[in-house]
């Protein structure tokens, strides 16, 4: 089976090159003093310094903000895979009052323009005492990465065939056991794939982050915004922590990288 | 959905949760807006009922206007391009191995980028004093500078968003060339077809699923585009690349003018979930008639 044509093998070539360098040159951006950026333009750097990454990796201002990222993103997933596990069953395997209405709307959610829901957020997270925690960030990204839980893992439960839940009945398993044992494990990769794309959205986003924070959890993609700002343009930072940013992502990546093409697959991402 | 699914109302008790989360951090808030939308607030003890004011005012407004046919323009734009480069790409995809792989990863890896990350890596990329591409166009002859030439700002801007999202019509299409039997086109080569024809009649069918998703979400997406504007360019030169988010945010946050901007939040809500569902039964009644 040979599907590509020559003329698409050099179009993949040259977007991959089109990817590449705005990257590239974050790297040798990185790997460069202020000076040296402003005063002589080269491809390749000729002075390398690492003071830049040391500035970030030393300064708790700029690694806070790496830890606070972390702490909403993973708050995040974990709220969201564990309440998106029974609601993606039941809608696999039940028919109930409003099924398909409430299947709709919370995918109405995830078309919701963020922007729209800043205020609100503030005054709801300020009220209840929860604005510049982490746990404001990982709620109000709950609402897209909820309910894109709830798709992507009833993509992949209806594929698994009810005989399994009819067996583990007459087996006389309760259906705690059932579930946790045999249901969530066959799973597996669904799990991962959910997993990766509540990462993926709670990770990338700005908006709600800088609005629903202060000074106490700030996170890395607002410190890079305010930071910069303040001290005039430093190129060199800005770029380094650019790189640290783009790390993480490239690590989960290449772990679900089998998975991925599946969950893509079933056209639920 | 699946088929054969049983008739229970107790499955409500599996939906609660996510309900509540739901209704938390999106109920509540929406309902805020909508409150908001009828008001006139000066402060948040004197406020006044005003009815529909606000939203005859945001639909009056040329501003509105202005910004809402950019994002048509941008979303357009960013639709034939990145649809078409996406399934183009991923045709060129090696199927398995660690070249696959490798690809795999250098195309997923935009996507993972924090969207203010995305938009500082192009202004660092496309500066005139400092960026490869920039000072590159400039050596050309091209006097390009994308803070002072509208034209510019929005090339580069669709420039950007085709780097950070094409990829992702490309994952979606290539995971829907997986699924496309190799006697699918040991049929087509026997039948003498082209390669324009294999691609018609073959793939493209079984692309259809994926591809509307990819359409969909492209669509919503860069309908609510914020961050990578706001850092690349800040909605100039002038207003020429403020979007509806980007005018949004100045209105609510930079001015505090809450009731029309929450006017303005349930208008552009509304129009997105009606160009969704437009699009979304569009396709599926082809569907039914084919």
């Amino acid at each position: 089976m040979n599907r590509s044509s020559r003329v698409s093998r050099w179009v993949l070539l040259g977007y991959c090159v089109y990817l590449v360098l705005p990257l590239y040159w974050l790297l040798t951006m990185a790997l460069r003093s202020n000076a040296d950026i402003a005063g002589t333009f080269e491809l390749l750097p000729s002075n390398p310094t690492f003071a830049n990454f040391a500035e970030i990796l030393t300064n708790p201002v700029w690694y806070q903000g790496f830890v606070n990222s972390l702490s909403y993103v993973v708050l995040n997933t974990l709220i969201s895979v564990s309440v998106a596990l029974p609601a993606a069953y039941v809608f696999s395997r039940y028919r109930f009052l409003g099924d398909r209405q409430l299947f709709f709307w919370l995918l109405t959610n995830r078309m919701a323009p963020p922007a729209v829901f800043l205020l609100p957020f503030f005054q709801l997270y300020s009220s209840i005492g929860l604005f510049d925690t982490p746990l404001a960030v990982a709620l109000a990204h709950c609402l897209f990465t909820v309910p894109l839980s709830v798709w992507i893992l009833e993509g992949f439960m209806s594929g698994v065939p009810t005989e399994i839940d009819d067996m583990a009945r007459i087996d006389g398993h309760s259906f705690w056991f059932f579930f946790t044992r045999i249901f969530l494990p066959i799973n597996r990769s669904a799990i991962g794939v959910t997993v990766f794309f509540c990462f993926m959205f709670s990770w990338v986003e700005l908006l709600l982050a800088r609005t629903l924070t202060g000074s106490e959890a700030k996170p890395i993609v607002v410190v890079m915004t305010r930071t910069v700002s303040a001290s005039g343009m430093d190129w060199g930072v800005l770029a380094a922590a650019g790189v640290f940013t783009v790390l993480p992502g490239i690590l989960v990546v290449w772990f679900v990288r089998q998975h991925l093409v599946k969950g893509f697959a079933l056209g639920r991402v | 959905m699946a088929q054969n699914r049983v008739k229970d109302n107790r499955a409500w008790i599996g939906v609660l949760p996510v309900l509540l989360i739901v209704a938390f951090s999106g109920v509540i808030p929406l309902m805020t807006v909508v409150n908001y939308s009828v008001q006139d607030i000066l402060d948040f003890n004197t406020r006044f009922f005003v009815g529909l004011e606000w939203y005859r005012e945001t639909l009056d407004d040329p501003r509105f206007v202005d910004a809402f046919l950019r994002q048509i323009g941008f979303s357009a734009a960013v639709l034939i391009v990145e649809i078409p480069l996406g399934i183009i790409v991923a045709r060129g995809m090696p199927t398995d191995g660690l070249r696959a792989s490798l690809l795999l990863v250098l195309l997923a890896t935009p996507l993972l980028i924090p969207w203010n990350v995305v938009g500082a890596i192009w202004q660092i990329y496309a500066r005139p004093d400092i960026g490869l591409l920039g000072v590159t166009l400039n050596e050309l002859g091209i006097a390009f500078n994308y803070t002072s030439e509208p034209l510019h700002a929005w090339l580069t801007l669709l420039a950007m968003d085709i780097w950070h999202w094409t990829s992702l019509v490309a994952l979606l299409a290539f995971a829907g060339l997986t699924s496309v039997p190799a006697a699918c086109y040991q049929a087509a080569e026997l039948d003498g077809a082209s390669k324009w024809q294999v691609f018609r009649f073959v793939e493209l069918p079984r692309l259809k699923g994926v591809l509307v998703i990819a359409v969909l979400l492209r669509l919503m997406d860069s309908f609510m585009i914020y961050t990578e504007p706001f850092v690349l360019t800040g909605g100039g030169p002038g207003n020429t690349t403020t979007f509806l988010s980007q005018y949004l945010a100045t209105m609510a946050v930079g001015q505090f003018d809450l009731g029309p901007a929450a006017a303005f939040s349930i208008i552009y809500f509304l129009f997105i979930l009606l160009f969704s569902w437009l699009f979304y039964t569009s396709v599926m009644r082809d569907e039914d008639r084919s």
